[in-house]
C-alpha cells in the first residue's frame, strides 16, 4: 500500500522480497487493537448496565432551564450577609490546610527521595503515605475528620492539609531527586554537616519546584475546599447546602457566582505570583 | 589569604545582608497564620479532644466488615460504568472544544466563547457540578455522568487547545497548500501533531473520572459514594473501611492501567 505513489519504474527496481515499512511492530499493533477492542467492550458493557432512566434524559434540557430560570436574577443582598464570610472562611481553609499539608509533606517527600535517605525499605514506606494520601478524595477526608473533631472549619482545614500531602510530597521528592549531585558533593567534601547539605545544597536547587508546587495546590484547594462545606467541614459549601434544601435557588446562583469570582481570582494570584517569583 | 579581618567582615556582610523585606513578608505571613487559625476557632482542646475521639473512631473502623460485599460490588460496578461512559462522551466532545479554542487555527470570534465554556468548566469542582445535575434531572447515575462530562471537557479540552497552539505551522501550511478543505488540514496537518499528547490527557481524565465516580454519590449522583455516605450516617464505621480499601483498591488498578495505556501508544 505504501508503493502506492511510486512510479511504475520506481516499482520495477524493487525487489519482491523487500521488506515493507511498517511504523508499528506487529505486536505494537497487536496492543494497539487489544486496547481498541477493550475500550468498545468497556463502553458498550456500561451503556447496556448502567441504571438510567430513560424518561429522566429526554426531559433533561426542559429541567435545566427550568433550574436556571429560577436562578435567575442571583439575590445579591445574599452576599454581603452571609456568604462573604463564608468565601473568607474558605479562603483561610485553603491557606491553612496548604500550609499545613506542606509542614507535613516535606519530610515525608525527603524520606521518599532516594538520593536523601539511602534506605529503600524508608523509601517504599514514605512513597506508601503518599499514595495513601492521595488515593483518598478529599470529601472522604472531611468525612473522617467531621466524625473525628465535629463540624466546623477546623475539620475542612485538617481534610485539606491530609489530602495535599500526596500531591506536594510526591512532586517535592521528585524535585530533590533531580536535584544536582555537583554542588552536593562538594559540600559534604568540605565537610558540610547534614543541616548545611539540606539547606546549602539542596533548597537552593529545589526552592522553584517548591513554590510553584506550593502555589499549584493552594489553587487546587481554593476550588476543593468550597465543596467541604457540604459534610459539613465548614466553608461556602455549607451555606450553598442550606441554599439548596430550602430551594432558595437566586441565593444558589449568588453563592456559584462567588465561587467562580474566587476561583478566578485564585488563578489570576498564582499566574501573577508566579511571574514575578519563578 | 593577604586581606586584613576587617575587609572580611566587611565583604561577609555584604554577602550575607539581612534581606528586610523578605523578613518582613515572612512576619506578614505569620501574622495571617496566627489571624486565620483564630478566626477559624482552632483551640489546643478541640485538637486534643479530637484526638481522642479519633482513637475511638479508628477502633470502631477494625476489623473492615465485608459481609455486604454484594452493596459493595454494585456500586463500584455502578461508578466504574459513570466513568467509562463519562469519559468517552467527555474526551469525544473536547477534541471540537479544545480546536475550536485554538486560538493559532480559529477566529477570536470562535475561541471567545470556547474558552469561556472551558473556564465555566474548570471553575466548578465536580461535585458542585454534579449536586446542580442532581437537582436539575434527578438522582442516580445520569446526574453523574453529566457532572463529569462537563468536568473532563474543562480539563480535556483546555490542554488540547494549548497542544494544537503550540505545534509548528509549516505542515500545516503545507497541507493547506495541495488546495485541501479545512477538514483535511485538521485531519492531515494538526491532530498528527497532538494526538499522542492528546491521549496522555485522555488517560489522565479516565483516571480522576474514576476516583470522582466514587465521589458523586454523595450527592445523590450515582455509585459507591451513596453507599458510603450512608454507611457513614449510620455509624456503620467498620463498613465504611471496607468502602474505602475497595475504593482505593479501585483506584489504584485504574492508576496501573492508565500507566500501562500511555505506555502502549507512546
Amino acid at each position: 500500500m505504501a508503493q502506492k505513489d511510486l512510479s511504475v519504474t520506481e516499482i520495477a527496481t524493487i525487489p519482491p522480497t523487500a521488506p515493507i515499512w511498517r511504523r508499528f511492530s506487529p505486536l505494537q499493533r497487536m496492543a494497539r487493537f487489544a486496547v481498541y477492542l477493550a475500550v468498545v467492550m468497556a463502553l458498550v458493557w456500561s451503556v447496556r448496565n448502567v441504571q438510567i432512566i430513560p424518561e429522566f434524559l429526554y426531559d433533561a434540557h426542559n429541567q435545566m432551564a427550568d433550574l436556571f430560570t429560577r436562578m435567575w436574577p442571583p439575590d445579591l443582598a445574599y452576599y454581603p450577609t452571609t456568604v462573604h464570610g463564608a468565601l473568607i472562611e474558605t479562603l483561610h481553609i485553603a491557606t491553612l490546610g496548604t500550609i499545613l499539608s506542606i509542614l507535613m509533606a516535606v519530610p515525608i517527600g525527603l524520606m521518599a527521595a532516594r538520593n536523601i535517605v539511602p534506605f529503600r525499605l524508608v523509601n517504599e514506606f514514605a512513597k506508601l503515605i503518599l499514595i495513601a494520601s492521595r488515593s483518598v478524595n478529599s470529601l472522604v477526608w472531611a468525612l473522617l475528620f467531621v466524625a473525628i473533631f465535629g463540624p466546623g472549619a477546623l475539620a475542612g482545614t485538617i481534610a485539606i492539609a491530609f489530602r495535599s500531602i500526596g500531591f506536594v510530597g510526591k512532586l517535592f521528592s521528585e524535585a530533590v531527586e533531580e536535584a544536582n549531585s555537583g554542588p552536593i558533593e562538594a559540600l559534604i567534601a568540605a565537610g558540610a554537616s547534614w543541616p548545611a547539605v539540606l539547606i546549602k545544597g539542596y533548597w537552593p536547587q529545589v526552592q522553584p519546584a517548591f513554590w510553584s508546587i506550593a502555589l499549584f495546590r493552594w489553587d487546587i484547594n481554593v476550588r476543593e475546599s468550597a465543596v467541604l462545606g457540604l459534610v459539613g467541614a465548614g466553608g461556602i459549601g455549607l451555606v450553598l447546602d442550606t441554599a439548596m434544601n430550602f430551594f432558595q435557588w437566586t441565593r444558589v446562583a449568588t453563592v456559584l457566582l462567588a465561587i467562580f469570582a474566587v476561583v478566578i481570582m485564585a488563578e489570576i494570584v498564582v499566574t501573577q505570583i508566579r511571574k514575578r517569583l519563578i | 589569604m593577604s586581606t586584613p579581618p576587617s575587609d572580611i567582615d566587611q565583604l561577609r556582610a555584604r554577602a550575607f545582608a539581612p534581606d528586610w523585606r523578605l523578613r518582613a513578608v515572612w512576619l506578614g505571613f505569620a501574622v495571617y497564620v496566627l489571624y486565620a487559625a483564630g478566626q477559624l476557632n482552632f483551640t489546643w482542646e478541640r485538637f486534643v479532644v479530637g484526638i481522642d475521639r479519633g482513637a475511638t473512631f479508628l477502633g470502631r473502623m477494625f476489623p473492615p466488615e465485608f459481609v455486604r460485599w454484594q452493596l459493595l460490588v454494585e456500586g463500584l460496578l455502578e461508578s466504574l460504568q459513570i466513568a467509562i461512559i463519562a469519559s468517552a462522551i467527555g474526551i469525544l466532545l473536547s477534541l471540537p472544544i479544545g480546536l475550536l479554542a485554538a486560538r493559532n487555527l480559529m477566529p477570536s470570534a470562535v475561541t471567545v466563547p470556547a474558552r469561556a465554556v472551558i473556564a465555566l468548566a474548570r471553575s466548578f469542582h465536580p461535585i458542585i457540578v454534579a449536586i446542580i445535575f442532581v437537582k436539575a434531572i434527578g438522582f442516580g447515575p445520569l446526574a453523574g455522568i453529566c457532572a463529569l462530562i462537563f468536568a473532563s471537557i474543562g480539563f480535556v479540552a483546555k490542554l488540547f487547545a494549548e497542544a494544537i497552539e503550540e505545534i509548528s505551522l509549516k505542515q500545516v501550511e503545507a497541507i493547506r497548500a495541495t488546495g485541501a478543505t479545512f477538514m483535511g488540514v485538521v485531519i492531515m496537518g494538526v491532530l498528527p501533531q497532538v494526538l499522542s499528547r492528546f491521549i496522555g490527557f485522555a488517560t489522565y481524565q479516565l483516571d480522576s473520572n474514576l476516583r470522582n465516580s466514587t465521589m458523586v454519590g454523595i450527592v445523590g449522583g450515582g455509585g459507591i459514594g451513596g453507599t458510603l455516605f450512608s454507611a457513614f450516617r449510620r455509624f456503620d464505621y467498620d463498613f465504611v473501611c471496607a468502602i474505602l480499601i475497595a475504593i482505593i483498591a479501585m483506584i489504584m488498578v485504574g492508576e496501573l492501567i492508565a500507566t500501562w495505556l500511555r505506555k502502549t501508544f507512546q
